[in-house]
Order: C-alpha cells, then sequence, then structure tokens
C-alpha cells in the first residue's frame, strides 16, 4: 500500500508595528521584565476597551496581496472565549467568519517544477500572554505580549511531503521578510508553525484523520516532526488502528510525536462579532494604494539584479531567496565603483558555504556588513590582500566580527607588494632553483610556479602575481646578463 | 439685586447652585459640607453609597472655589455629584456592588470621570447597584439594597438605584448612572427624579465596567431637565479610547431648551400601554401626554409591532456580552481570589463565591446562548430581532420626532417583592429594553404620583437627537402640571 501525506501548515507571524494591536504599548516586548510591558487595556483590566491598530491592517492587508488573496469589502473582529491564566480578557480578539483575506497562493519550486499551494485565508488576531512552568506546583503568568499583532496564514490541505512543507514554510518566511512585516524568528516567537497532519492511501480522494502538530520550535524539527509524523500515522494504519483526530506535540530531546492531554469537551469558543470595534469597511482605494507600496518582492529583484548588474538568471535568483543577501548584495555594490560582481562571488561562495555551516539564514547573521565586504573585495582588487588570505580573513569576519583591516593587520596577511623587499628573496630562490629556472628557460613556463612556491614558502604574504613578474624579470635580466 | 441664599443647600438644583457659585454667594466648601452633612444625616437610612468620599470631595471643593474666585469655572465648577460604582474613579475602590471586586481600586479613570473633574465637579462618592449593573431594584448588589426615599419599605429601582436615591434625597446635586435595559430611566421614575440615557455612542464608555457592550450607556440623574442637559453637555463626545463613540457634533444642549414644543409630533406607541401596567398607571401618563399636547405638540397613535420580541431578544444579547465581559473576573490579577490549590479549582471558587445569583444566572444564560448547537436558534437569531426592532423605530420615527410612553408598569415595588421570580422582575423593563436594543435615546421625567409613590414619562426620539427628549421634558416641567415635592427624610 502506498500512502499518501497530506498537510497544511498554520503560520502565526508577529507583526512587526510599533505598537500592540489594540493599545498604544510599544509591541518591542522581548527581553523586557516580566509584567513590565503592559498597560490596563492589555492586561484586561475592568472597564477598558481594544483601540484598532491601523498599521497591523495594513500589513496583514499587504502580506494578504503578496499572496495573491481577495480582500473583502468588510471584515471584523470576533471574540474567541475561553479561559486560561495568560488570556487576561478570557477571550482573546480574532477573527471568525469574515477576515481580512481569503483565497490565496503561494508558488513553491520542486524537483525543478513549480507547485501552488493553496491559502485558505490570512487573518489578524491579538497575542496572548506567556505562561512559564517552573515545576513544583506552581506556573508563572507573563503578561509582557499579550495584545501584540499576529497574523495568522492557513494553508489549504496541498503539500504533499515534509519536505514540500519546509519548502512552503521557507518561501512564506522569505514572504514575510521581504515585506519587511516579520522578523522571521522561530526562537523567540516571532514566527511560528503548526502543522495537521493526515495520511490517504495514494490515489484516495478522501481525507483520513488528521493530527495537529504543535511545538515544532525551529525550520529543522518541522521538517522532522512532520517526517516522523508520516511516519507514525502510517505505522499506526499498517498495524491495523485508526489514527485519533487529535492535538500532538513535538518533542524535540526524544524526536516524536506525543499525544497532548486529552480534553474531555472539545473546544467550543462560542465566538461572536466584537462588540467593541466596529466592523470594518475596507476601501478599493486603500487596497490600490496598499498594492501600490509592495516592496519589490524576490521574483521581480532578481530580474532587476540580473538586468543591473550583469548576473546569470541562476546567480540572481539564489541572491535573492533571502531579502538579507539581496540587500547586502546591493548594499555592498554601492560601496564599490567596478568589479561589482565579485560580490555576488563572495556572497553565493563564501558566505553561503559558512551560513550552511553554521546552519542559520542570511538574516540571523550579525556580523557580515556591506562595509566590510566592500573593504575586502577593495583590497583584493588593490592587491593589498591575496585571494586565500582573503578568506582566510572573510572567515575570521563572520565569525567574530572584527573588521576585516583589523583582521588584516592583527593576522598580519597584508600582502607584501614592494619590490625591495621581495628582490632578495626572489634571487635567492632562484639560486636555489637551478632546477627549475633551467625548464622555464627551455619553455615550460609552469616550472616557475616552484620558484613562486619557494618565494612564497619564505614570505608567506607576498603578492604571488608580483613574485612571478618579478622573477621573469630577474631571469630575462639574467638571460641578457 | 442677588437672592436670598435657601436655607438648603443641598436641595439645590445644579444650575441654581452654578449661579450662586459664580457670584460668590456661596463657596463649594460650604455647598460640599452641606451635602456631606446630609449624607451623614440620611444615608444610613437610604443606603444609596458606598463609598462616601468626604475628605477627597473637600480638597476638590477647595480647588473648584480657587477656579471660581479666579473667574476660570464653568457650570460644573463646584457642584458636588454621586458616580455609579461602575465608573472607575483612580485610586478609590470601585466594586460594580460585588465582592469580587469588594477591594478593587482602578490606577485609572473612567473617561466621563475625567471630564467631570477637569470641569471642576466634586465627587460625594460612589453609589450603590445591582451587582455588575444587573438587575432593577438594586437588592442585588452584594452589600446592601438601597432604600427609595419616598419608601423606605420600597426598592429604588435599578441597577443604577444608588444614583437615582442620593439625588432624590438631596445627597448629590446630581448624579451618573449606566442604562443597559432600563437602568437609569426605570430608577429615576421610581425615585421622581430626571434620568437620560444619551444614545448609544454619544458618552464614552471607557471606564466603565462593562456589562453589555453594544447597549450600555452611560447618564445623569438629575433633579430637573435643565441640570440634565448641562450634565450631558459635559460627558458627551467622542473619545479616541471608546472605538464605538460616534463623531456625530455635541450640540449646545441648553439651547434646546426653549420651553416650545409646537407642532412636534408625537408617537403613542399602542403597544406600551398594554405591558401589565398597574392601575392608575395609564391615566398619569395619558395626563401627562394630554399636557405636552395643550402645549402644542401633536398626538399620532403608532405601532411597534416586535416591541414584544424585546424582552427576550435583550435577555440573550446582554447575557451573551456579559458572559464575556466578565470573563476577566478570575481571581489570577486582582480582586476575590479563594486561594484553592489548582488552576480550575481556583476558577471556579474565586467566580462561584465572587459573583452573586443573578450574576451567575446571566453568565450562564449567556454561555448558553452562545454555545455551539444554539448559538444559530438563541444568539444570531436574537441578533436578527435587534436588526427588525431597530428598523421598526426607523420608520416610526418618520411618523414622528418623539415618542412618549410610560417607563414603568408599575411604581416602586416593596424590598423582596420580586426577588423569587427573576421573570417577574425582568418585566419591568418591557418599555425600556427597546431604545437600548435599537440605540436610541430616551429620557425620563417625573409626571405625577400614584399612591403616594412616584411614576415617570418617558420620552424616546431618535439616535443624536438628545435635544429633542430634552426640549419636551423640558416643556412638560414648564407646564407646572406636576411639580415633584421631596421626600420625607
Amino acid at each position: 500500500m502506498t500512502w499518501e501525506p497530506v498537510i497544511g501548515l498554520e503560520i502565526h507571524a508577529q507583526l512587526l508595528t510599533k505598537s500592540k494591536m489594540f493599545c498604544g504599548c510599544s509591541a518591542a516586548y522581548a527581553d523586557m521584565a516580566p509584567n513590565t510591558h503592559v498597560c490596563q487595556v492589555c492586561a484586561g483590566m475592568p472597564g477598558v476597551l481594544p483601540v484598532a491598530n491601523r498599521e497591523a491592517i495594513r500589513q496583514t492587508i499587504m502580506t494578504a496581496l503578496a499572496l495573491n488573496c481577495t480582500i473583502p469589502e468588510f471584515s471584523k473582529f470576533d471574540r474567541k472565549n475561553y479561559f486560561y491564566p495568560d488570556l487576561p480578557k478570557g477571550y482573546q480578539i480574532s477573527q471568525y467568519d469574515l477576515p481580512l483575506s481569503r483565497d490565496g497562493s503561494l508558488a513553491i519550486e520542486i524537483d525543478g517544477t513549480a507547485k501552488r499551494i493553496g491559502i485558505t485565508r490570512v487573518h489578524l488576531e491579538e497575542d496572548t500572554g506567556k505562561s512559564i512552568h517552573p515545576g513544583g506546583g506552581y506556573s508563572l503568568v507573563d503578561l509582557n505580549r499579550c495584545g501584540v499583532p499576529l497574523m495568522e496564514i492557513v494553508s489549504e490541505p496541498d503539500l504533499r511531503s515534509a519536505e514540500e512543507a519546509r519548502l512552503y514554510f521557507m518561501k512564506l518566511r522569505s514572504v514575510l521578510l521581504y515585506l519587511g512585516v516579520s522578523n522571521g524568528d522561530m526562537s523567540r516567537g516571532g514566527l511560528r508553525c503548526d502543522a495537521n497532519v493526515s495520511v490517504r492511501p495514494a490515489g484516495s480522494a478522501e481525507f483520513g484523520a488528521k493530527a495537529e502538530v504543535k511545538n515544532m520550535n525551529s525550520f529543522r524539527s518541522v521538517k522532522l516532526a512532520i517526517e516522523f509524523e508520516i511516519a507514525r500515522q502510517i505505522w499506526v494504519l499498517e498495524s491495523g488502528g485508526r489514527v485519533v483526530q487529535e492535538t500532538r506535540g513535538w518533542v524535540e530531546e526524544t524526536r516524536e510525536t506525543v499525544s497532548q492531554r486529552v480534553k474531555e469537551h472539545a473546544d467550543d469558543y462560542r465566538y461572536f462579532p466584537e462588540p467593541d470595534l466596529p466592523p470594518l469597511v475596507i476601501s478599493r482605494a486603500w487596497i490600490q494604494e496598499i498594492q501600490a507600496g509592495l516592496p519589490e518582492l524576490a521574483d521581480a529583484r532578481a530580474s532587476r539584479l540580473a538586468r543591473e548588474y550583469a548576473l546569470s538568471p541562476l546567480d540572481a535568483a539564489q541572491l535573492t531567496v533571502s531579502r538579507a543577501m539581496a540587500d547586502l548584495f546591493e548594499q555592498t555594490a554601492a560601496l564599490l565603483t567596478a568589479n561589482k560582481r565579485a560580490v555576488a562571488n563572495w556572497l553565493l561562495g563564501e558566505f553561503q558555504r559558512l551560513l550552511n555551516e553554521s546552519g542559520i539564514e542570511a538574516d540571523q547573521q550579525r556580523n557580515v556588513r556591506a562595509e566590510g565586504l566592500a573593504s575586502l573585495i577593495t583590497m583584493v582588487e588593490a592587491g593589498t590582500l591575496s585571494s586565500s588570505a582573503a578568506k582566510t580573513v572573510f572567515e575570521q569576519y563572520f565569525r567574530v566580527g572584527d573588521s576585516p583591516e583589523e583582521l588584516v593587520s592583527r593576522l598580519g596577511l597584508r600582502q607584501v607588494n614592494d619590490r625591495a623587499s621581495l628582490e632578495p628573496i626572489a634571487r635567492k630562490a632562484l639560486a636555489e632553483n637551478a632546477a627549475a629556472v633551467a625548464d622555464y628557460r627551455r619553455g615550460k613556463t609552469q616550472a616557475l610556479g616552484r620558484v613562486v612556491g619557494a618565494v612564497m614558502k619564505e614570505m608567506k604574504s607576498a603578492n604571488p602575481a608580483l613574485v612571478g613578474d618579478l622573477l621573469r624579470e630577474l631571469i630575462e635580466q639574467g638571460n641578457a646578463g | 439685586m442677588s437672592e436670598p441664599v435657601p436655607s438648603s443647600l443641598p436641595a439645590l438644583t445644579m444650575h441654581a447652585a452654578a449661579d450662586l457659585l459664580t457670584r460668590r454667594q456661596i463657596s463649594s466648601v460650604e455647598l460640599t459640607t452641606a451635602v456631606l452633612d446630609r449624607v451623614a444625616r440620611v444615608d444610613d437610612q437610604v443606603h444609596a453609597f458606598i463609598t462616601v468620599l468626604a475628605d477627597r470631595a473637600l480638597y476638590q471643593a477647595e480647588e473648584a472655589d480657587r477656579r471660581l474666585v479666579q473667574g476660570t469655572g464653568g457650570p460644573l465648577t463646584g457642584i458636588p455629584l454621586a458616580l455609579k460604582d461602575v465608573l472607575c474613579l483612580a485610586g478609590e475602590r470601585t466594586t460594580a456592588a460585588s465582592r469580587i471586586l469588594e477591594h478593587f481600586v482602578p490606577p485609572y479613570s473612567a473617561t466621563v470621570v475625567e471630564k467631570l473633574a477637569e470641569a471642576g465637579a466634586v465627587f460625594v462618592g460612589k453609589t450603590n447597584l445591582d451587582e455588575f449593573a444587573m438587575g432593577s431594584s438594586t437588592e442585588h448588589s452584594a452589600f446592601f439594597p438601597t432604600r427609595n426615599p419616598w419608601d423606605l419599605d420600597r426598592v429604588p429601582g435599578g441597577s443604577s438605584g444608588g444614583s437615582a436615591a442620593a439625588v432624590a434625597a438631596d445627597m448629590a446635586l446630581g448624579s451618573l448612572g449606566s442604562d443597559t435595559g432600563g437602568s437609569i430611566r426605570q430608577p429615576a421614575a421610581l425615585c421622581g427624579v430626571v434620568g437620560l440615557k444619551p444614545s448609544y455612542g454619544r458618552v464614552s464608555r471607557y471606564g466603565l465596567l462593562a456589562f453589555a457592550s453594544s447597549l450600555d450607556q452611560i447618564g445623569p440623574f438629575t433633579k430637573d431637565v435643565t441640570d440634565a442637559a448641562l450634565l450631558l453637555q459635559a460627558i458627551a463626545g467622542v473619545d479616541p479610547r471608546d472605538s464605538t463613540t460616534s463623531p456625530v457634533k455635541v450640540p449646545d444642549y441648553r439651547a434646546a431648551l426653549t420651553g416650545e414644543i409646537r407642532g412636534l409630533r408625537l408617537g403613542i406607541p399602542a403597544e406600551y400601554f398594554t405591558q401589565g401596567m398597574q392601575l392608575g398607571m395609564d391615566e398619569i401618563v395619558r395626563e401627562a401626554i394630554r399636557v405636552l399636547e395643550s402645549r402644542g405638540a401633536e398626538l399620532v397613535e403608532v405601532s411597534l409591532p416586535s416591541t414584544k420580541y424585546a424582552l427576550a431578544t435583550y435577555y440573550i444579547i446582554a447575557p451573551a456580552e456579559a458572559s464575556a465581559n466578565l470573563a476577566r473576573y478570575d481571581g489570577i490579577k486582582y480582586g476575590y481570589s479563594a486561594g484553592a490549590p489548582s488552576m480550575w479549582e481556583n476558577y471556579n471558587r474565586s467566580r462561584g463565591g465572587g459573583f452573586g445569583t443573578e450574576v451567575k444566572r446571566r453568565i450562564m444564560l449567556g454561555t448558553y446562548a452562545l454555545s455551539e448547537g444554539y448559538a444559530d436558534a438563541f444568539y444570531r437569531q436574537a441578533q436578527k430581532a435587534r436588526t427588525v426592532i431597530k428598523h421598526e423605530f426607523d420608520q416610526v420615527f418618520r411618523q414622528c420626532d418623539a415618542l412618549v410612553a410610560p417607563v414603568s408598569p408599575i411604581v416602586a415595588f416593596r424590598l423582596g417583592e420580586l426577588l423569587d421570580d427573576p421573570y417577574q422582575m425582568y418585566l419591568c423593563d418591557v418599555c425600556t429594553l427597546p431604545a437600548n436594543i435599537a440605540g436610541i435615546t430616551g429620557l425620563s421625567v417625573p409626571c405625577g404620583m400614584l399612591n403616594q409613590l412616584p411614576v415617570g414619562l418617558q420620552v424616546l426620539a431618535p439616535a443624536f437627537a438628545e435635544e429633542t427628549v430634552l426640549r419636551i421634558g423640558h416643556a412638560f416641567e414648564r407646564s407646572g402640571h406636576f411639580r415633584p415635592g421631596k421626600p420625607n427624610l
């Protein structure tokens, strides 16, 4: 029996607005001492009322437009009612049946083919506080995060493998970073992902029972958790069992999903329209304005970079997968007058290699900046730095963050370009490598390499090109003399 | 030529007191002291106040006197007012007459309270109410019932019974209450004072402990219609902290008090006169309407057939919204906490112990009406009925400028009389509920006595037509047909 996995992802992204969704508190709550970043409104105290954040609505509509969604003329907020200590009002203001957008899509590339993943809806709600369970029979509640604007993006169950899910997630993340609406950070809750996973016999049109998988806290765990869950469900079915429709949590330590406490009653959120917030009438004019203000997205940027910088389409595409990478490219190129393509080589080569090794994305690294990279490239151009020395410097720059100039001084990697220092060593090398010189004179030009090598061994920071020129000159002089 | 200062300062209307204050014939400290003395003498019989703010009031009075001396005072400067204890006043207890908030002190004030403070008003105290504004008699206060100043064995009405009684007993020159289904108009009628429910969205609800978000409005209790206009003027207007307030311009309400109602068309809604009225009530109200006719108004018979659905519509929507609004009272962040060992047990015992019976009844009703399987039949159906009721008012207001009707089918009843039958208690509001459902404005003005107990005339007008109800109420007062007396206290 071949099984087909069916996966849908629900992504929550905290929006990068200045203030919270329904009050004037700053949305930058991270790293604040607990319960110091709240006001009476986001703490849900008696008598307070919510006031909607227009910028959050704009960012949500902008995201929806970038995902090809339809924006209705009329939308509203609803109360989602449940009790939990980190939900101070006892209800969350969210959207139920008239969300800000519906029916969009995002294309991913799998095995060289484009695949369209449907997006059911993009809506807006407020984040809850945080519960911390230190163990010992009590829990702690921190309300700092209450009210931060949260955008929810729900995909259709169009994904058919853990890898497709990962690609969709990474592409969606890239779109959000391009739009500047999210910091894409899974480790601190800026971006969250839940997966609905089920399997069915290949060719069947019916859906199997699905499990909702939560607690995937990194890009890697998204793929691992979904892979595990698919395998688990197949194992259950092939053993003659039934897949239970339930919520399961991913456990990083043991690399498995486990059933979360089975609830006695299904959740009934008793949704009803939020009476404290008038419904939203979304004018077509405003939508057009937002559409016109959409930042350049990946594909458009790739075309432009290919054109403006004479890059190959492949290089341009790879540079623009991540907005951070594309930004670094353009910022660095702006600081150089010539050979801007060298920037692309560095970023797609050494930089990408180091990112892969460190297991991070371009937007997650902090050390390499446009100024540093530009100065490194300039030094290589000027001959101050050999290309191999440059790689060493770059790697240090990436890891440690010290500027390339500092590193070059400290590591003594400045290329020696002055003839006066090089000449005695060159003469000595010629004298000690007479056989190679003889081969060279006979026409074996590569033989010079051995002499160059001897010079380099003696003085590591010699500019090899210059050494070659000097040796040839000395040999000529020798011939003449 | 100044008039002699009346012997009883607390008996003054707001506008008369403002006049004397401006002319420096009395000071606010004198006036406030006299009012506080009255409270000390009389409130142990009436029990209108949960918290008396004597020191604070005198401090405010001194501030007010400074402004009055400089000539920078306004119509409310130095005037002692009371606030229903469901309006937050920063730094003072705000209890909603509930055990669950018995010791709650908000660090913020309601917008209306801030506006009054800025206008220089003096706060005498926080008045009693039915717990969380749920009731029609003030007997559901967790602390004690308030008595009707006209007969201490009877209720003052509710839920704003304390605010109504305080004004009726001259323990404040005016007060603020809240009206969700009649909670200003009905106690005003039962206590023989003027009560106004502004249109939904006219006055900010920020800082009002919410009962039913789409129905609640804050409004004044006063001794005459002029004072009601003054108090409304001070609190009306759009508020950026309340998204449901309207940007419709606030007119000069006092200018509407021309005494002139010639040509105004007054609709008499048939359905409001068949609601099981007490013997004699119909006659008093109709007499009052005839007085208006004699002043030049035209009477029009009208019909609002959906009135009979108002009670059910209200008792589904209001509890539904309340069930969510009261979910925040969980014993975790503030207020009464049972201190139970586990989370869910603590939720249950804090709320079970902190809320009174009527509040729990309505929370359960509301939760049920919203629950899966029932929400369509109850909540959504009630919202549809609400739209029908509102459209009916819209249509009727094409035939007339205002409606005139009774406020309450009965005069003040005895304490305990209706406590065993919640439904009978709910019937007190059949004439007042529809105005909240439709979001329109309504006034109760004293129009007579029945068995020596006050009767009120209700005047309803379209949303944002407060000028109309005030004008009609004022014209009725000017007719001299009924001069309200004072209770014997």
